[in-house]
């Protein structure tokens, strides 16, 4: 070695011992670690000269030892990194929910035809802010600040704790709530978007979604998941078939009605002309990334996961999810194939999402076999009902009525099979409480921008294209 | 001077550009068209509804020849754009009545 190198060994070295020796947490820690050990052999001998002073075995008194130390590290410890790894699992399911913005703006621009694709991308941006800001502004008091057993909370703004000041003394941090309920209303406004793409006007669908954020989806929400009347009767819907899914799909089909089909698209002696979209492969891309945001989406509606229990639960949800989307998928491929000897993989994309909106109801207490046959009916339903929707002349460009509004309908009342503590009933009276109002309250809104500003573009803007007329820029413009 | 403008299947282009490089042909345009003949149009499914493709991709080649050249270049083109099945395509030949080199300002048989 040369004599650089030597000093350069002996300088690390060097270092190296002046770092031990000054580190004081290093020194400390040895401390700390022994007087913890001490203090906890300390309350176990006491735990187990109490028993058998009672006249215990000394294997009883052992246990007895065992048992009081546990119980104060669990005291101690275990609140804190309850609350702790609660919170971990509003913020990690939030973003998980967050992300599948992403998803539906693929899926939908996918599905779209080259023309309206950056109308349909712009939409998606501004109504997953338009949720946010309209959550914090009305949405998330009027959901959880209700009186239990109520209809309604208070129409006023949320408050985050000052920065270190929250003690989150409901379990979880205050803003992790907030944020993780949040994206669910995003992704409910996300599902009108596409029913209504192509010839919707982008300022009147905004102006709904400011209503279906801030107004729609916090009452019904409220009755469910606020503690509202639903949650007293026994309503059962862990993630939201019905509060986020079917109420978005409601949502849709009263935009469908009001606004009609788009020009071209259904003919005379029932005659239906294809709109093929524009991207085969974003609309895939779309779909697993819901898929993924759905692992959020169910798993993190455990709202805990500060126990074992609490965290294997959120396992056996992220596993019960996957197959039903599975099931999902398989079953509509099946059919399609059986049925026009050829398999549309948009039909494919749907049967998986169907498969999830489905077991979103109850993702937990399914076992396998039972969440197999509630993911795959989840697919039947679209294989057959698409095409139903065309036959009454409601031109759902995605498929959004199908996988959102009825496999969410089939998901809310099939829990009564899987869940003991929910009856058939009671499903049934959420399932038509929250539709009716969803539908009737959207339909009011719908009508009212209709005669207002308008909700469809004229039949020239259509025909060129929302991007060319109402964003200024195509989105393929060199194609 | 000949516009030859011949209608062929798209798999056909490069044996067809290939033949005609052979035959000193000194250029050709060729553009993405559809269109259909005898060969009608088949049916597709798009998410349960059937439907009528009537119009066939197909690719347009307009070439531009000397009088003298165009019956050889209509022969070579029909040789080898032919499939046998039914959608081959068409060869139509026009009148061109003037030519012009944009470069140099050439015109007539001397810019083909």
């Amino acid at each position: 070695m040369t004599k650089l190198s030597n000093k350069l060994m002996a300088g690390i070295f060097a270092l190296f011992a002046i770092f031990m020796l000054a580190s004081p947490s290093l020194a400390q820690s040895v401390d700390v670690n022994s007087a913890i050990n001490t203090t906890l052999e300390a309350i176990g001998a006491s735990a187990s000269d109490a028993a058998l002073a009672d006249g215990a075995t000394p294997e009883e008194a052992a246990a007895a030892a065992s048992d009081a130390i546990s119980t104060i590290v669990a005291d101690t410890f275990g609140d804190r990194d309850a609350k702790i790894f609660n919170t971990l699992l509003f913020l990690i399911g939030g973003f998980l929910v967050m992300w599948m913005a992403a998803g539906f703006t693929m899926l939908e621009t996918g599905l779209v035809r080259k023309k309206n694709v950056s109308m349909q991308a712009l939409k998606n941006i501004a109504l997953y802010s338009i949720a946010g800001l309209m959550f914090w502004l009305i949405g998330y008091n009027v959901m959880y600040g209700g009186e239990a057993g109520g209809f309604i909370g208070s129409f006023t703004p949320s408050n985050f704790p000052s920065p270190g000041a929250d003690t989150a003394d409901a379990g979880y941090s205050v803003a992790s709530d907030w944020f993780f309920q949040m994206a669910f209303v995003a992704a409910t406004a996300s599902i009108v978007s596409g029913a209504v793409a192509e010839r919707v006007r982008l300022w009147a669908f905004l102006a709904f979604t400011v209503v279906l954020t801030g107004v729609l989806y916090p009452i019904t929400g409220m009755w469910q998941w606020g503690g509202g009347w639903l949650a007293e009767l026994g309503f059962s819907d862990f993630a939201g078939s019905t509060l986020v899914h079917s109420v978005g799909g409601w949502a849709a089909l009263a935009g469908v009605i009001f606004i009609g089909a788009r020009k071209g698209k259904y003919g005379a002696n029932g005659m239906v002309t294809p709109m093929p979209g524009s991207s085969i492969p974003l609309a895939t891309l779309g779909m697993f990334i819901l898929w993924m945001g759905w692992f959020g989406f169910n798993g993190a509606s455990q709202l805990a996961m500060g126990t074992i229990a609490d965290v294997a639960d959120v396992s056996r949800i992220f596993a019960n999810t996957n197959l039903a989307a599975a099931a999902g998928a398989i079953t509509a491929m099946l059919l399609v194939q059986l049925i026009y000897k050829k398999v549309d993989v948009t039909m494919v994309i749907n049967g998986a999402l169907a498969g999830l909106v489905a077991i979103t109801a109850e993702p937990l207490a399914p076992e396998v076999w039972q969440t197999l046959i509630i993911g795959g009916i989840g697919g039947a339903i679209v294989v057959f009902t698409i095409p139903l929707l065309d036959k009454l002349k409601l031109d759902d460009v995605v498929g959004a009525i199908p996988v959102h509004l009825l496999a969410g309908i089939w998901g809310t009342l099939i829990v009564a099979w899987t869940n003991s503590d929910a009856s058939l009933i009671t499903q049934i009276i959420g399932v038509s409480a929250i539709g009716a109002f969803t539908f009737i309250a959207s339909s009011i809104v719908w009508l009212i921008l209709k005669v207002t500003i308008g909700i469809r573009v004229s039949e020239e803007v259509e025909a060129l294209g929302l991007d060319k007329s109402e964003v200024g820029v195509e989105a393929y413009p060199e194609f | 001077m000949k516009l030859i403008m011949a209608i062929i299947k798209p798999s056909k282009l490069e044996t067809v550009r290939e033949a005609l490089s052979g035959a000193d042909v000194h250029g050709m345009t060729v553009s993405e068209v559809k269109g259909y003949g005898r060969q009608k149009g088949h049916s597709e499914i798009y998410r349960g509804a059937e439907y009528q493709v009537n119009f066939i991709p197909k690719l347009k080649l307009e070439i531009a020849v000397a009088t003298a050249q165009a019956d050889t270049v209509v022969d070579i083109i029909r040789k080898t754009a032919e499939s046998g099945k039914i959608g081959d395509g068409k060869i139509f030949v026009f009148d061109l009545e003037q030519v012009t080199r944009i470069r140099t300002g050439e015109t007539g048989d001397t810019a083909l």
